[in-house]
């Protein structure tokens, strides 16, 4: 198949992954992008329709501990590593918009 | 020194780790501005752990099968109040806190971690040009790579500066820069080295193994590393693989495959290493068939849909909330991508952004899922070429180490340096990258044995012969560079010393 990654497309990518890419940005993500999904090509033209996917290489399963209380990391030494504390928590800007 | 004769020699009392870490520590001092390895030399916990290794030892107990043995860590390896980067800007100040499981091992077996090394940001390129601190240079010869992503940690045992380090692989940055700077390079069966501690790129895929100067000296770190973790929910419960190669069985009844699709494609230069490895094996008592899996074809492709896709997911993280960078912005939406777009470099973005794509409604079935099929395409292929053969043979790369700035713009033809490596990662099995010669440029060239889940001893057994065989002329150390090579140095430049922790960043 032939792919559809045009620049728009890479733009609204880009702001769904939360990057702010500049115009001159845009045009080479778009030809970089666009020449690696060319070369997958080889891969999206195989018919597996009958083919399982395999998303991990050993059958992965739930792994359950007794529950039994243990230490935990320091809250201190975590919150050591934030850009912004207040209260013992991470502080962040504003979430929603300004109240009406 | 091999790292066997070193924790021999402290063990017995022969050695003091402190005069072996001193003797690392001034090799780095010495050669490190050239080379880059580093991004952080830690030396005075380096000297006072080995101290403690001492003191152990005039006591009358064991230290560990790695007494006094000097080792390198990749900087995406978590260490406890010591600054871990992934070579990138978002991480910038901070300190984890908490070891990762095999830097706890290490120390448990008497270990000493002298650094951190450099690394394509997030482990995410085949050059260590990525990372945001500066390319690291080959040993072997300064204008070139040392391939990637554990570049730093391959130099720093290429260089002489440490006689182990650790790695991690996800598509081959173990294997190839091991291969590029002529040492024993691993990735052991997914599942056997506790990802802990370990910062993710592709979980599924993700796997920590040692870089050596010999085979033995592999084993004996993976032993140390391995072995079932609680802390990582895809940790096998199984014991670690022994620390011992078993060399002198001989290859009597091993059956060994060419694998065509790591061998035609290849600079002719290599390929002939890898031939003249099989005509070893085979003079050795092996079994040595030419093999074609053709599957194998569809690795990279698949590949670099699925890690990407991986990426993203575990790249969301890095929003400016909890841990390093973080760009003011008015609301939470506009921090995010301000810090994300200030902290990523070009690379982890075009890498975000296919992933994403991958994954987007639409695009999911198309790319994400088909590769998922692939990868199952790929794990059949080598199920039924191991019904015939023990271990497949092929190179560990398709060429010797590249110009620096060689491949930086062209990032399609800087992922096909990771084909012959990406389908054991695909599988999640043990492969293993061992010098073999030199290529017509005199650099180093590997040649990469690959084995079942859980066949590590039959691999290192095979290595190890090809270890014997090689050839040993030719490949010298650096720095053979008598121009200025063509890509400048990052901002951080190269270390001026190490006199004190921390004093290479």
């Amino acid at each position: 198949m032939t792919n559809p990654l045009g620049r728009d497309e890479v733009a609204h990518v880009a702001q769904l992954a939360r990057l702010e890419l500049t115009e001159e940005e845009l045009d080479r993500f778009t030809g970089q992008l666009a020449q690696v999904l060319d070369h997958a090509a080889d891969v999206a033209g195989l018919d597996l329709a009958d083919v399982p996917p395999t998303a991990h290489p050993l059958p992965v399963s739930n792994v359950l501990r007794p529950d039994r209380p243990v230490p935990s990391l320091d809250r201190a030494d975590v919150l050591a590593g934030a850009p912004e504390v207040e209260d013992h928590r991470f502080r962040v800007p504003r979430i929603l918009g300004e109240a009406p | 020194m091999s790292a066997q004769a070193i924790a021999d020699d402290v063990r017995s009392g022969r050695r003091s780790a402190r005069s072996v870490v001193e003797s690392s520590l001034a090799a780095v001092a010495a050669g490190d501005g050239d080379v880059h390895a580093f991004l952080l030399v830690t030396a005075d916990d380096a000297l006072a752990a080995a101290d403690r290794v001492d003191e152990r030892v005039a006591a009358g107990e064991d230290p560990g099968p790695l007494a006094g043995v000097p080792v390198a860590l990749k900087d995406n390896l978590c260490t406890k109040g010591v600054p871990t980067t992934c070579g990138s800007r978002i991480l910038d100040g901070w300190r984890p806190p908490y070891d990762a499981t095999v830097v706890d091992r290490l120390r448990a077996a008497g270990a000493v971690v002298v650094g951190k090394t450099n690394l394509d940001e997030f482990a995410m390129g085949s050059s260590t040009e990525n990372s945001a601190f500066g390319p690291t240079r080959n040993p072997r010869d300064t204008s070139r790579v040392p391939g990637g992503s554990s570049g730093g940690s391959a130099a720093a045992v290429a260089a002489g500066f440490v006689p182990l380090a650790l790695g991690s692989d996800t598509g081959g940055s173990i294997r190839q820069p091991a291969a590029f700077c002529g040492v024993v390079g691993m990735k052991p069966t997914y599942g056997t080295v506790s990802r802990y501690g370990l910062v993710a790129f592709a979980s599924s895929l993700d796997q920590i193994g040692p870089f050596a100067t010999s085979v033995a000296d592999a084993a004996l770190l993976l032993a140390a590393i391995a072995g079932h973790d609680p802390c990582d929910s895809t940790s096998l419960d199984r014991p670690a693989p022994p620390g011992l190669v078993d060399a002198d069985a001989g290859l009597s009844g091993l059956r060994v495959g060419v694998c065509a699709e790591l061998v035609d494609g290849v600079a002719p230069d290599v390929a002939k290493r890898v031939r003249q490895a099989a005509d070893a094996l085979a003079a050795a008592g092996a079994t040595v068939v030419d093999l074609a899996v053709p599957e194998l074809r569809y690795g990279l492709s698949a590949y670099y849909l699925l890690a990407p896709a991986e990426a993203s997911s575990n790249l969301a993280r890095y929003d400016g909330v909890r841990f390093g960078l973080r760009v003011p912005a008015a609301d939470v939406t506009a921090m995010n991508t301000a810090t994300r777009t200030a902290g990523f470099g070009a690379e982890v973005k075009r890498r975000i952004m296919l992933g994403t794509y991958a994954l987007s409604a639409g695009y999911y079935d198309a790319y994400y899922g088909q590769a998922q099929r692939v990868r199952t395409l790929v794990i059949r292929a080598f199920d039924r070429a191991y019904q015939q053969v023990d271990v497949l043979l092929g190179a560990t790369a398709p060429s010797t180490a590249f110009p620096l700035g060689d491949r930086v713009d062209d990032p399609m033809a800087m992922y096909l340096s990771d084909v012959c490596t990406i389908p054991s990662n695909l599988a999640g099995h043990p492969a293993i990258s061992v010098p073999f010669g030199t290529g017509d440029d005199g650099l180093p060239v590997g040649v990469q044995i690959l084995a079942p889940a859980l066949a590590e001893p039959t691999l290192f057994k095979v290595a190890a012969a090809i270890e014997a065989a090689a050839p040993t002329a030719g490949v010298g150390l650096g720095p053979h560079a008598s121009e200025e090579p063509a890509v400048e140095e990052g901002r951080s430049g190269a270390p001026g010393g190490v006199a004190g922790t921390e004093a290479a960043r």
